[in-house]
């Protein structure tokens, strides 16, 4: 299904001076880069049509696989001369269409950026190619007993690169944090080529924190063509508590009981009835099918602290209305736990043709009431949905199931997801926790943040790219925009953007 | 729009206000008129970069009060004005605390400077800075416009992290008007270990630790000895404490006060101060002076020597930065390259068009 055509409003791009034709291009690219780096060709381009949201779909006019940061700087100083758009790539596993091409842009692939360049025991971090996948990196630095902590479920596949880019989180973010508090450097090549460090080797650097900035900049800020990551020592004892419950709400409720009674699980993670039933049908992770939700709640650290903590897990949990409460007894049991979570997404894949993974982040204390009002919207929308997310973070990963090849089913579950966003608004969360906003949620953007906030934004970009050529229409909507999605999308009665005219 | 007003758990204080249009106004008039403004909180900090070239200056302490606060949730949101012993006894009365330790510098310390310059104290290498905890934070721009980035969620990824670009930021970049933390559970129990050792095995022992999953939430070394707190459940607070050995600190709450308020001798004794911050295993740096570390090595306070461009390249070359704190110097903070500077300008140009929110504070050129 191509929808990239209504997702890109090309009076965006109208006033763009007409760049020259693809012939032009290429030849400026060949004359700086390997002729096997530039592909050019509709089957060769084919494969970075989409990303990991492959509803949307567009074939890039030319795609670079550079090997160097010479040959990126190359790349972007012949884009920028020539007004080509660019739209940088890591492993192509984004949930919001962030890495979705232009049919008039260059795609640049990071993809063989592969290689771990540095491991520093003695100041725990390494430096890595931005290409590198995120699991590897902690596999690299297994047999130190150390580890890379963000471990977004896509780890296996997702670049480092990429999870710089959306700020990724994991299951044991609520603990260790997000990628913007385990990452010490970065190098980048700015839209005209030029090469920048930020950060460094100490705990801070001076002046601004231009490394929290470009963390989660979608791409849209420069082009991240090195990383220097955090390391941890791995935690002594890793125990993980899967409790069941009969009540959505009761599980809910037992998210904030174990963070009030000041615990901080590495990981907490919940699954509802449809999600514990498809993945336990995959897996066999043991997974009680009759219950209505399921929590993991994972402590690590010294060993008698978490034989202490989880020992509390249990009779937090147990004051909640738990109706069971197990607690692995070794690593292969633990394991057996995490793998129906880790199996989830593609559980959903063997139940429905198709899935729409949603992200937003609420309060906790309202994680009940927002999953009792997607079950109702569920029932509105006439879609079958299953909750798999980090609750302890209160980031909510709704996932819609539908079928493509059904007439207006995507369009319903567009519907039904764009719902979901602003009912986390309502209860005082974001529509996005680590997804990103790519093309996906940019008119939410508009429900989220008023006029001002995105003029900032735009200001923002301008003074890294005043011409819009780094990844042009996605993450922040513009004002236009906005007035045209509220033209046909009023919230809580309040046209929004009532200062901008029509179009 | 994220923001609650929920008033549980908090205490009401009749200065509790919200003056947050009234300091716009001011903004947006300055901004009409060019007029440089000095933002001003307790003004505790002033010692920390440029005195700034505004003469004009905008007092934020009548903006206090905390604004929501839910233990549950791990967030405090609160007024940019409001004292910072406010919000740490607010929080220490349901067992929670700021983890990045903020030193204080002054009893008027203020949770807007506190942010404003990014300090945190020894726990920072373990639990992080203050900028690893900002979740969210409304602000006035240099054109006078009240702006709300972030949230009170865990994970938010909605637009630039411009919230957290304002930690340590000096107030160049905006005007804070509240600020939206995550806080965490105070440890249950804690201890704190002495053991003599000269700098190179401290180092050497720091890098060491560091790749062991102990307890350790601070770690200092001073004049020949070394200072490992531990905190956590107490089961394992008195495991590491009985492995690691060394000898008990008797009033360790007090010691690590002073360490983070520098009124250790090493400290309240310099006539000049320097503040080099560097990869942890950086070896013993050959600078003359006398040297204290923080941060299990990646800080080291060096007393005693006032040669600015000496220590400058010393430390560079080790990949780290100088910030004098006490003493003479050309730029107080470290000087930026000739690129980083001109993305500085444009970001700044960007919140603060006609450069009034307390231009050279950080920097002479902006
Ligand atoms: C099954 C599954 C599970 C997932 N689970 C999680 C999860 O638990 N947590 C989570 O946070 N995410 C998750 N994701 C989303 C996704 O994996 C992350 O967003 C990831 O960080 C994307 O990395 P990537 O290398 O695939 O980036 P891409 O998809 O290639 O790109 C993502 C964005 O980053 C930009 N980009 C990529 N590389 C660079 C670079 N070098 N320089 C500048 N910009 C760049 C792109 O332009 C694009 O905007 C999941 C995805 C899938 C498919």
């Amino acid at each position: 299904m191509n929808q990239a055509a209504s997702l890109f409003d090309p009076a965006e791009h109208a006033e763009r001076a007409s760049p020259p034709d693809k012939p032009t291009i290429i030849a400026a690219l060949q004359a700086q880069l390997p002729a096997e780096m530039i592909l050019t060709e509709a089957e060769d381009l084919r494969p970075f049509e989409c990303d990991g949201l492959s509803a949307y779909r567009q074939v890039p006019m030319i795609a670079v696989l550079p090997a160097t940061i010479e040959q990126v700087q190359a790349t972007m100083r012949v884009c920028h001369a020539m007004d080509v758009p660019v739209v940088a790539r890591g492993a192509g596993t984004g949930l919001s269409g962030g890495a979705l091409p232009l049919d008039n842009g260059v795609l640049l692939s990071l993809a063989k950026f592969n290689r771990v360049l540095d491991i520093d025991t003695q100041n725990r971090r390494a430096t890595v190619q931005p290409g590198v996948r995120n699991l590897a990196i902690s596999e690299a630095v297994d047999h130190l007993d150390l580890y890379y902590a963000p471990d977004p479920s896509s780890q296996i596949a997702c670049s480092i690169g990429g999870n710089v880019a959306e700020n990724s989180g994991g299951v044991h973010c609520l603990k260790y944090g997000l990628t913007t508090h385990n990452i010490l450097q970065l190098e980048i090549v700015t839209v005209d080529g030029e090469r920048l460090t930020l950060g460094g080797a100490s705990l801070d650097s001076p002046g601004y924190d231009l490394l929290a900035l470009m963390t989660g900049s979608e791409g849209l800020l420069g082009v991240i063509v090195e990383v220097v990551v955090k390391l941890l020592p791995k935690p002594e004892l890793a125990k993980v508590a899967m409790v069941a419950f009969d009540d959505v709400r009761a599980a809910g409720d037992a998210v904030a009981a174990i963070i009030n009674a000041g615990c901080v699980p590495a990981g907490l993670e919940m699954l509802d009835s449809p999600a514990i039933i498809a993945t336990e049908e995959f897996v066999h992770a043991g997974y009680p099918l009759d219950a209505a939700a399921i929590l993991l709640c994972e402590v690590d650290g010294p060993a008698a602290e978490v034989e202490e903590d989880i020992e509390r897990v249990r009779e937090i949990v147990a004051g909640c209305g738990a109706t069971d409460v197990r607690i692995s007894r070794d690593a292969t049991e633990r394991a057996l736990f995490w793998a129906g979570r880790k199996a989830a997404f593609p559980a959903m894949g063997r139940i429905s043709p198709d899935y729409y993974c949603m992200d937003g982040t609420i309060p906790r204390k309202a994680l009940a009431d927002v999953l009792i009002g997607i079950g109702e919207l569920s029932k509105k929308y006439g879609q079958r949905v299953a909750n798999v997310f980090h609750a302890g973070d209160g980031n909510l990963h709704p996932l819609i199931l539908y079928d493509a090849n059904n007439p207006g089913e995507l369009e319903n579950t567009e519907a039904f997801g764009g719902a979901i966003c602003e009912l986390c608004l309502e209860h005082g969360g974001t529509i996005t926790g680590e997804h990103g906003v790519g093309v996906e949620k940019i008119d939410q953007m508009c429900v989220q943040f008023p006029a001002a906030e995105l003029t900032q934004f735009h200001a923002v970009k301008a003074a890294f790219d005043p011409r819009t050529l780094l990844n042009p229409g996605k993450a922040v909507p513009t004002l236009h925009r906005c007035a045209e999605f509220g033209a046909m999308h009023v919230h809580n009665g309040q046209v929004p953007f009532p200062e901008l005219e029509r179009l | 729009m994220t923001l609650t007003t929920s008033r549980d758990n908090t205490r009401d204080d009749p200065r509790d206000n919200d003056i947050a249009e009234s300091l716009a106004a001011a903004v947006t008039e300055a901004f009409e008129n060019s007029t440089p403004i000095a933002i001003r909180g307790g003004d505790t900090k002033a010692f920390l970069g440029e005195s700034g070239s505004a003469e004009q200056s905008l007092d934020i302490t009548g903006h206090r009060g905390v604004v929501s606060y839910e233990p549950g949730e791990l967030v405090i949101t609160a007024r940019a004005g409001t004292p910072l012993a406010d919000i740490e006894r607010t929080l220490a009365d349901s067992g929670q605390a700021l983890a990045f330790e903020p030193p204080y510098f002054g009893d008027a310390a203020t949770l807007g400077g506190t942010i404003a310059t990014n300090l945190a104290g020894p726990a920072r290498p373990f639990t992080g800075a203050a900028r690893d905890f900002v979740l969210g934070a409304r602000i006035i721009n240099g054109r006078g416009e009240i702006l709300r980035f972030g949230g009170e969620v865990m994970k938010n990824v909605a637009g630039y992290d411009l919230s957290r670009l304002m930690a340590g930021a000096f107030g160049t970049l905006g005007v804070l008007l509240d600020v939206s933390l995550k806080v965490l559970p105070r440890p249950r129990a804690q201890v704190t270990q002495r053991f003599e050792q000269d700098q190179t095995a401290a180092i050497q022992n720091f890098c060491q630790l560091g790749r062991k999953p102990w307890p350790i939430t601070a770690s200092y070394w001073e004049d020949g000895t070394t200072y490992l707190r531990l905190a956590g459940a107490s089961s394992s607070v008195s495991a590491a404490q009985k492995s690691l050995g060394g000898e008990m600190l008797s009033d360790d709450v007090a010691f690590w006060r002073d360490v983070r308020e520098q009124q250790r001798p090493l400290f309240t004794d310099a006539k000049s101060l320097w503040r080099l911050s560097v990869a942890p295993a950086t070896p013993v740096l050959d600078i003359a002076g006398t040297t204290a570390m923080d941060w299990g090595g990646a800080l080291r306070w060096l007393a005693g020597n006032d040669d600015e461009q000496g220590i400058r390249q010393r430390i560079s070359q080790h990949g780290g930065h100088a910030t004098v704190y006490r003493g003479q110097a050309s730029s107080r903070l470290h000087p930026l390259s000739h690129s980083m500077m001109a993305v500085h300008t444009r970001l700044k140009n960007a919140l603060d068009p006609a450069g009034i929110l307390n231009p050279g504070r950080m920097y002479a050129d902006f």
